[in-house]
């Protein structure tokens, strides 16, 4: 993990605005991750999760507000490596030939050179988080041939590789079994325990409490903020969904 | 006449050592090149830069300045221009990629028609092999050996541009910046290949290498050996075909590119037809075993 100074928070979204043309798509929407811990965004589509993580991720600049990311620029911040991204499954194109352990080396590309050529330690921190996230016998197959669980731990052991102390993971249990969403959730809170911190879109609700530290209930701007148990109840879900979610199959 | 001296014979005459060097040089290049493009989904975008590059071309000989320099920003002009189109219109990107570059094409097109000159312009567009001179052949050595060391060298940050951007971000990498290299290098790789195809069929040799190589093989490093190692051979058969048949050369090196596409489409051990076929046939019959 990059040492951050342990007062400073992980993520510190404060006032984001953003506009898409006319379309408003955060209002006015702060978020402060401490580190450490993990939190559930939830919020139905086009509540403004995608939004809020390209503005983490400085793929998109605030109207007003601003971003800090540990500490400090998002820019410094993401070259120094501490922040990591897990994509949802239909951003990747599995069929793309490349092997497991090439994905995780991509991980390592902000510690080599030019040419990003790896060296033994590249090698060493592949085959590291490869073991922790329990893929090493696959680490030579095409990345598509992997199962979701195992693509999804893939993308996880590339942060790891990465030494990153951020994760931001878009929709990681969509298309996952139950078994490898327990195996993932498990790695999660592991590595949340040595100090990193996870911010995870989801809507898989009854995952939440098991996983998560806190939630987030995102509508635009953030609705509300605190412990899975209180923040998932029927009426404040109600806030952000209109009717009863965890019934029905939110999409 | 044994085999030996009849492959021996075109290479008696300079013209043909050219010709042939130059095709060889102009695929591999394309091939290489190809491999991102098919991946990134950037086919028709080779398509577009490699026609809207004719008017640079033209332009460039009409002030003398390198053919290299009108390439690149015409390349990046009709780039700009799709992107520009398609943000500020309704139109779906084929159709902002449809109207610049035949609109930047044919505007080539007139130039050359109004442009007298000593050289024929039309060779730009069907392509001239056979009367490639000494210094169009350094001419291709120079940009051929910038162009592939820089795609080489930087390969890597090509392949994740191609995989995963949002990756590339994250690390605080300008994907972007990536992007417009890579743009950049399809303007220059057009100038060395329309040498040798013309800017008509340049696209074939963007698209057909990588795209065999990838119904080949699942993994990219062996994409970038493939491709170019399919792209020279069908060079050299092109070549010597049209030299025997005297057809054109150009269309010649396509076709046999062609033909390689066909039969890895139909004969390739994974994802061929006919391995499907057979794997389909299987699975049936141990189906029909187990019930």
């Amino acid at each position: 993990m990059i040492a951050t100074s342990t007062t400073e928070l992980a993520v510190d979204v404060s006032s984001a605005t953003v506009h898409y043309g006319p379309v408003l798509a955060l209002d006015n929407a702060s978020l402060a991750l401490a580190q450490g811990t993990v939190c559930g965004l939830v919020g139905m589509n086009g509540s403004g999760k995608s939004t809020l993580f390209k503005t983490i991720m400085g793929q998109i600049k605030p109207d007003s507000g601003s971003v800090k990311i540990g500490g400090t620029d998002p820019l410094q911040a993401r070259k120094s490596g501490m922040l990591a991204y897990v994509p949802q499954s239909e951003a990747v194109d599995w069929n793309f030939p490349i092997s497991v352990r090439d994905v995780v080396m991509t991980g390592r590309y902000g510690q080599m050179g030019w040419s990003r050529r790896a060296k033994k330690k590249d090698h060493a921190a592949v085959n590291e988080a490869l073991e922790r996230v329990e893929l090493t016998e696959y680490a030579d197959r095409q990345i598509g041939q992997l199962s979701g669980g195992q693509k999804k731990r893939a993308f996880v052991a590339r942060c790891i590789a990465q030494g990153a102390s951020i994760m931001l993971l878009d929709e990681p249990f969509a298309g996952v079994d139950k078994r490898s969403e327990a195996t993932i959730t498990t790695l999660l809170r592991e590595i949340a325990d040595d100090g990193g911190s996870i911010l995870i879109s989801t809507h898989d609700l009854q995952a939440l409490p098991q996983l998560a530290d806190e939630a987030v209930l995102l509508m635009r701007k953030v609705l509300m903020h605190g412990a899975p148990e209180v923040v998932l109840q029927a009426e404040n879900l109600a806030l952000a969904f209109g009717l009863d979610p965890m019934k029905r199959d939110v999409s | 006449m044994n085999l030996l001296e009849l492959l021996a014979e075109p290479l008696s005459y300079t013209f043909m050592i050219r010709a042939l060097s130059v095709t060889v040089i102009a695929s591999v290049l394309c091939a290489v090149l190809s491999c991102w493009l098919v991946l990134i989904g950037w086919s028709l975008m080779g398509d577009a830069v490699s026609h809207a590059v004719l008017p640079g071309v033209v332009l460039a000989y009409i002030v003398g300045a390198p053919f290299a320099l009108g390439a690149l920003i015409f390349g990046f002009l009709a780039v700009a221009l799709i992107g520009g189109v398609r943000d500020t219109t309704k139109l779906k990107e084929d159709a902002a990629i449809g109207i610049v570059f035949t609109i930047l094409f044919s505007f080539g097109l007139v130039l050359i028609s109004v442009t007298p000159s000593h050289i024929d312009l039309n060779h730009i567009i069907f392509g001239n092999l056979l009367g490639v001179s000494a210094e169009d052949l350094w001419q291709v050595l120079i940009l051929g050996a910038v162009t592939f060391s820089i795609l080489i060298f930087k390969r890597k940050d090509f392949t994740l541009y191609a995989f995963d951007q949002t990756h590339a971000h994250a690390l605080g990498m300008n994907p972007r910046l990536i992007g417009a290299v890579l743009l950049g290098l399809l303007a220059m790789t057009s100038v060395v290949a329309l040498q040798a195809v013309g800017v008509i069929l340049v696209v074939a040799m963007l698209i057909i290498p990588g795209a065999t190589a990838f119904l080949l093989t699942d993994k990219f490093s062996k994409m970038l050996i493939i491709a170019p190692a399919l792209a020279a051979s069908a060079a050299i058969l092109g070549v010597y075909v049209s030299y025997f048949l005297d057809a054109s050369t150009g269309g010649m090196v396509v076709l046999a590119q062609g033909l390689i596409f066909t039969v890895v489409y139909l004969f390739s051990p994974r994802q061929g037809l006919i391995a499907a076929y057979i794997a389909t046939k299987n699975r049936r019959k141990s189906l029909a075993a187990a019930s």
